[in-house]
């Protein structure tokens, strides 16, 4: 077991006069002033966050791409990680899958009533962390409370604004036939680390959350690659599965997969088959999946390879004009079956 | 992941599929039973690979499935109780009942809680004895024993704010109904290998001689399935009708007599409506009558219409084999996982449900097989 984000950091939380959030301090008075003066700004701290505003004054020119993505994780921690860094991780890849290099972030708590000043502390220290490491600020926000039962714990929203690469040309309608599908690591990591805490399933070592931030990554490889990678994505909420039905309907392509190219932790696959689901399925939170020609296949798929995000890199299919708007995997044994869009949320099987 | 990897080797399955080629002269109908295998079989393609000839129909195996409307009813009923927690197994919450199903129900407050396991439900009970704790205990001869021993944990802790919705069902008494339809073309069975793992094998021989037709008890993995068609194809090409067991690493010829002595001391035999099919005579389990306490269906009083079918819905007849899942009028139409008709629709074990996952239409399937 890790030792806590503030033991790490020797960043102690400082002394209030209350242990846990109540509906003042979402007030806009003097509780609400000393929740922001002694955690948010103290520990956030940057030129445009101090100057204290109603929002934030930013110097961009040129085109810029914005997002936004709230996050209502349960359990708050997790294997690896937390809700502070998801929701700093998930704002700046959704930047960085547009093609764009993140800069600057929003930041709003919606508070339940009860939640410990210890946990939101915890999570505070993991958004200082993930934002210093992205070499990214906050610059607004905004903090609520709810009362107790009218939320989970926390509630993030995050939204970001990052400045497009100069040669980034990322658009469905430049995905054509034979491009090829390279995925830049193991899948279902971080959904597989969710449901073994909520479930209480131990094994030999922790599953631990993917989650990383992946724009240094997508920089580097628009640097060498420019206008030949067609679409970025990351297959969050619904998997991998998910993200590629939703590029074959939208581009109208077909798409097809080899299952013994997807890469998957022997661990995580054994953890699939107990809880009866299937990992295409199942959300990733620090990985992307990257449609490029054809042509630049191997020589992106080795510099992917050569960077921290993308030790595991695999090509793992390609574009293809049969079967348009859907996504065919050739099965490890050598079947072919459909790889339908998710209905709902995957729910385990009886036997 | 040992004696699993094993048994999805190309390398096997190209075996098994050359010989399944090489001994295959005529067309050959041959039901897996279980649920578990229709999902392997689509799951890993493994239907776009076998010889045309060898025609595969997908049986009653599925729990989900085979639950009648009106149980589903009841559950939905008890769940929206105010001091009722429902638990149940992940797949049963999406089927529809008739009004709505256990995940709506969840969704307008009702407190709903997946389970992996019975005894789970029994802790819940425990921390929670201002609470009834109701578990629906679905499921074969596979989950029975567990559901059983839940409710003897139960009684030895003294635990009475526990009950069990039964909605047990047995496999050979619905082989033996697929077999006395008239209208059923279905020439071999492939047995469900977890079923016999706690039951044996001893069940299956009377239905080997009254029907005369191969029996193969087999697994789950892509290797097992088709070791257990070939073996199925085997007997039918030489006129043969014998009962052979492929999953011998896992199912033993007695069973499991420990499990069945629990079964044995919180169920008997009962007469069960399947969903789709009818009431089949001796075919599930229901609670012994000193066990009334950890009976749902008689510690609450139920009183609820009993509703009737889609009539639009052929989940019989795909249940029996009669007809596949996209020779009806409203698959893929009317009827889609989103909005399911029938039970089959929903679970991922369920024959309609997988096929739509493999292809929506029979062109589409067809035209992927062919490729």
């Amino acid at each position: 077991m890790q030792p806590k984000l503030s033991m790490q950091l020797q960043c102690p939380m400082p002394k209030l006069d209350f242990e846990v959030i109540t509906l003042g301090h979402g007030s806009g008075g003097l509780l609400t002033n000393q929740l922001l003066e002694s955690g948010v700004f103290n520990i956030l701290n940057n030129e445009i966050l101090a100057q204290k505003h109603d929002g934030a004054i930013l110097p961009i020119t040129g085109q810029i791409a914005f997002t936004t993505d709230s996050f209502v994780i349960s359990p708050l921690f997790f294997p690896n990680s937390n809700i502070g860094e998801l929701a700093i991780h998930g704002t700046l890849n959704d930047l960085a899958m547009c093609g764009a290099i993140p800069q600057y972030l929003s930041l709003s708590f919606i508070l339940e009533e009860g939640l410990t000043m210890e946990e939101l502390w915890e999570i505070l220290l993991a958004i200082k962390v993930a934002t210093e490491k992205a070499g990214i600020q906050i610059v607004t926000g905004d903090t609520k409370v709810v009362e107790k039962g009218k939320g989970d714990k926390i509630f993030i929203n995050t939204a970001g604004i990052g400045t497009l690469h100069p040669k980034a040309q990322i658009s469905l309608q430049r995905i054509k036939p034979n491009d090829a599908i390279i995925i830049s690591g193991s899948i279902a990591n971080h959904g597989i680390a969710i449901m073994s805490v909520r479930e209480g399933l131990t094994f030999e070592t922790t599953l631990q959350s993917d989650t990383k931030a992946l724009h240094h990554a997508t920089k580097i490889l628009l640097d060498h690659f420019g206008e030949q990678i067609h679409l970025l994505k990351d297959p969050t909420r619904g998997g991998v599965a998910a993200v590629l039905n939703e590029v074959a309907r939208d581009a109208k392509i077909g798409i097809e997969l080899h299952q013994k190219y997807i890469p998957i932790a022997e661990q995580v696959e054994g953890a699939c088959e107990i809880l009866g689901l299937d990992p295409l399925y199942v959300a990733n939170e620090g990985i992307f999946i990257s449609i490029v020609d054809e042509k630049i296949a191997n020589d992106y798929l080795e510099l992917l390879k050569s960077l921290p995000e993308g030790k595991e890199a695999a090509i793992i299919g390609k574009v293809v004009e049969q079967h348009p708007k859907q996504v065919v995997l050739n099965s490890q044994i050598g079947g072919k079956r459909v790889v339908n869009m998710p209905i709902g949320e995957q729910l385990p099987r009886i036997c | 992941m040992k004696y699993i990897t094993e048994y999805r080797n190309p390398e096997w399955v190209e075996k098994y599929i050359h010989k399944l080629n090489q001994i295959t002269t005529q067309t050959w109908t041959i039901m897996e039973v279980c649920g578990g295998q229709t999902h392997s079989l689509v799951k890993n393609g493994l239907l776009s690979m076998l010889p045309q000839k060898v025609q595969m129909v997908h049986g009653p195996g599925c729990p989900v499935c085979v639950t009648p409307l009106h149980l589903i009813d009841k559950a939905v009923y008890l769940a929206q109780q105010p001091n009722v927690i429902l638990c149940s197994f992940g797949d049963m919450l999406r089927v529809p009942g008739s009004q709505k199903s256990l995940l709506e129900a969840k969704a307008q407050g009702a407190e709903v809680r997946i389970l992996y396991s019975p005894l789970e439900a029994v802790q819940l009970a425990k921390e929670n004895p201002q609470k009834e704790v109701v578990f629906f205990a679905v499921g074969f001869e596979t989950t029975a024993p567990a559901n059983a021993l839940s409710v003897l944990h139960a009684q030895r802790q003294g635990i009475t704010n526990y009950s069990i919705l039964a909605s047990h069902v047995l496999v050979p008494p619905a082989m033996e109904a697929v077999m006395q339809d008239e209208t059923a073309t279905i020439q071999g069975f492939l047995a469900a290998g977890h079923v016999c793992t706690i039951m044996g094998l001893s069940e299956y021989e009377p239905i080997v001689q009254r029907y005369q037709i191969p029996i193969v008890v087999t697994g789950f993995e892509p290797v097992d399935l088709l070791e257990g068609i070939y073996k199925v194809v085997q007997q039918l090409e030489q006129g043969k009708a014998h009962l052979e067991n492929q999953y011998s690493r896992v199912v033993k010829p007695e069973g499991n007599p420990e499990a069945r002595k629990i079964m044995a001391q919180v169920f008997e035999i009962c007469d069960r409506e399947w969903r789709g099919i009818g009431t089949i005579p001796k075919s599930g389990y229901a609670l012994r009558p000193e066990l009334a306490l950890y009976d749902a269906d008689q510690k609450f009083e139920i009183t609820l219409e009993k509703a009737q079918e889609s009539s639009e819905c052929i989940a019989g007849q795909v249940l029996k084999g009669i007809k596949k899942p996209h020779q009806c009028s409203q698959f893929g139409k009317k009827c889609t996982p989103i909005t399911p008709l029938g039970a089959p629709m929903v679970s991922s074990e369920g024959a309609c449900a997988a096929y739509y996952h493999f292809a929506q239409t029979k062109e589409e399937t067809e035209s992927i097989i062919t490729q």
